[in-house]
């Protein structure tokens, strides 16, 4: 172990923590939409890939990063909610697996369709000039642009959390996820509200592929390996629990990373050794509810 | 005489195959308090459910102030003015008091006086007021059916449907609770009752239609159905 220092596992904690961070927004997407809707929406990956695809195709108009920020989301949440209008709607009530295998086929296709439409192999994503370069964090220098990560992340968890805390919106939708005949017989068009979280799910995966582009570049593929990873989170930290997923996804990418540094052959099976032991311990995850899928 | 506020007429309805209410035909009018009453399994609380809009399979009318209403979505009834209280309460977990309150006003026109409306219901119902910041589930059965009417009344329906209201509850509650019905019909709601306590439901009722195999056999002034023991043995005792 020589050689390590405590400065570098401190910076490789950092770095852990920017991926988290994406982790972090994906899985908040997936919990949102599966403890509002009952739906495990396994294009979950498909829309991320499609934010950073997005991110690229608005720069290639001219348009740069912070236009993105605001652009991607919108772009992404607005396919969400056509999606979820158009397909996912009609397979209410009739049990998990409808909307399941539905979302299973339709991940195939964006991806399809992203390659016909960008070509098989991926492309760069630039960090925004503004963003270059590290800076000194006590410990070392990181860069900018994870610590941007981390920040951006922080502050749409703070602003979900207002939203569902404090508009009155917000409640319907805590109301709704336990009880959603309740909300209707008060007058709420619950399917409209249905619409719109889906909305927000996916606008949030959208912008954690955008996030995540100038990190690893963009593939069409870039949705899988995240999906597989993501469902890990949602499950250590519980389904349906947004506060869980906030903790598994940073924890996950804190062990994602410490496994990379001190055992780089078993980063990869790293996580699923944490999902094993979790769901030993305590089945549930961090904050699920035990029996929800019953 | 005016036009009913509510009017049923030939209503049917089907859980699966069971045909379980038929041809229901019953008025509620202005000011009213209507009970209804009958066995378990008589169709009192599938006729509440189609009124508001619950049930999937049904046919026949229901107009609400003149307007037809049958194909209307839940959501479209109650903000006509239809107010519904089930009979399992549904308080939602892991919200307040105030937070279940004021979901009874976020598809409401007065979503702006939400402070002010709070307060307002507080003051009808005390044991509330001293709650309000508390995990609602964490009430006693009493107090969160007293919640379930007040999140139906805070938005100020015209008429408001009570499922089995005194299920489970306290005796000293139960009567706080009919004396509060009494008030708010003095205040102009018209109500429309289901109550397995007949003799408690029949003394503020104005009138009363007895169910029986989802089919009306039977409607009476509330006092003339008092007095008549021959009814109520036949279609009401357990």
């Amino acid at each position: 172990m020589s050689g390590l220092s405590f400065d570098l596992i401190a910076l490789q904690l950092f770095t852990g923590l920017a991926l988290g961070a994406i982790y972090v927004l994906f899985a908040i997407g997936l919990s949102l939409i599966f403890g509002m809707l009952t739906v495990v929406n396994f294009a979950h990956g498909a829309f991320y890939m499609v934010g950073a695809y997005a991110g690229l195709f608005l720069v290639s108009m001219g348009g740069n990063f912070w236009i993105c920020l605001v652009g991607v989301p919108l772009l992404v949440g607005t396919f969400g909610m056509i999606v979820e209008r158009f397909l996912v709607r009609p397979l209410y009530g009739r049990g998990i697996d409808y909307p399941l295998l539905l979302t299973f086929g339709l991940s195939y296709i964006m991806i399809e369709l992203i390659r016909i439409a960008f070509g098989t192999s991926g492309y760069p994503f630039d960090t925004p000039e503004l963003l270059q370069g590290a800076v000194d964090i006590g410990v070392g220098y990181f860069p900018l642009y994870r610590l941007f990560v981390i920040g951006a992340t922080a502050v749409v968890l703070i602003g979900l959390w207002l939203f569902l805390e404090r508009t009155s919106f917000g409640l319907v939708i805590r109301a709704g996820a336990r009880d959603p005949q309740i909300v209707r017989v008060l007058g709420v068009d619950v399917s409209r509200v249905w619409l719109i979280v889906f909305g927000i799910g996916t606008a949030i995966a959208g912008f954690a592929g955008l996030l995540a582009a100038p990190l690893q570049g963009v593939i069409p593929e870039m949705g899988a390996t995240i999906l597989a990873e993501a469902f890990v989170v949602t499950v250590v930290g519980g389904m349906g629990s947004i506060g869980g997923a906030v903790l598994a996804g940073l924890l996950v990418g804190v062990v994602v990373s410490m496994s990379s540094l001190f055992a780089p052959e078993m980063a990869k099976v790293s996580i699923f050794a944490l999902m094993a032991i979790v769901l030993l311990i305590r089945p549930q995850g961090f904050f699920g509810r035990a029996g929800l899928m019953s | 005489m005016p036009e009913p506020m509510l009017r049923i007429h030939n209503l049917n309805g089907w859980y699966g195959p069971s045909h379980v209410l038929q041809d229901i035909s019953l008025e509620v009018h202005q000011g009213e308090i209507v009970c209804l009453i009958g066995r378990n399994g008589a169709g009192k609380t599938t006729t509440l459910k189609t009124i508001m809009g619950l049930l999937d399979r049904r046919s026949g009318s229901v107009t609400f102030k003149g307007e037809e209403i049958l194909a209307s979505p839940a959501h479209v009834r109650f903000a006509r003015g239809l107010a519904y209280v089930p009979e399992e309460r549904r308080i939602v977990q892991g919200l307040s008091v105030r937070e279940n309150l004021r979901l009874g006003l976020v598809a409401s026109k007065a979503k702006h006086e939400e402070t002010r409306r709070v307060e307002e219901i507080a003051r009808i119902f005390p044991r509330l007021a001293e709650r309000l910041e508390q995990d609602a589930v964490t009430m006693s059965g009493g107090e969160q059916q007293m919640l379930a009417i007040a999140r139906a009344m805070i938005a100020r329906p015209d008429l408001v449907m009570l499922d089995e209201p005194s299920e489970g509850i306290m005796p000293v509650l139960v009567d706080e609770m009919f004396e509060l019905f009494r008030r708010m019909k003095s205040q102009g709601t018209t109500i429309l009752l289901v109550e397995q306590n007949v003799e408690l439901a029949l003394a503020i009722a104005d009138r009363a239609y007895v169910l029986d195999q989802g089919m009306v056999v039977h409607e009476a002034s509330a006092q003339a159905l008092l007095a008549d023991d021959e009814i109520k043995e036949r279609y009401c005792s357990v």
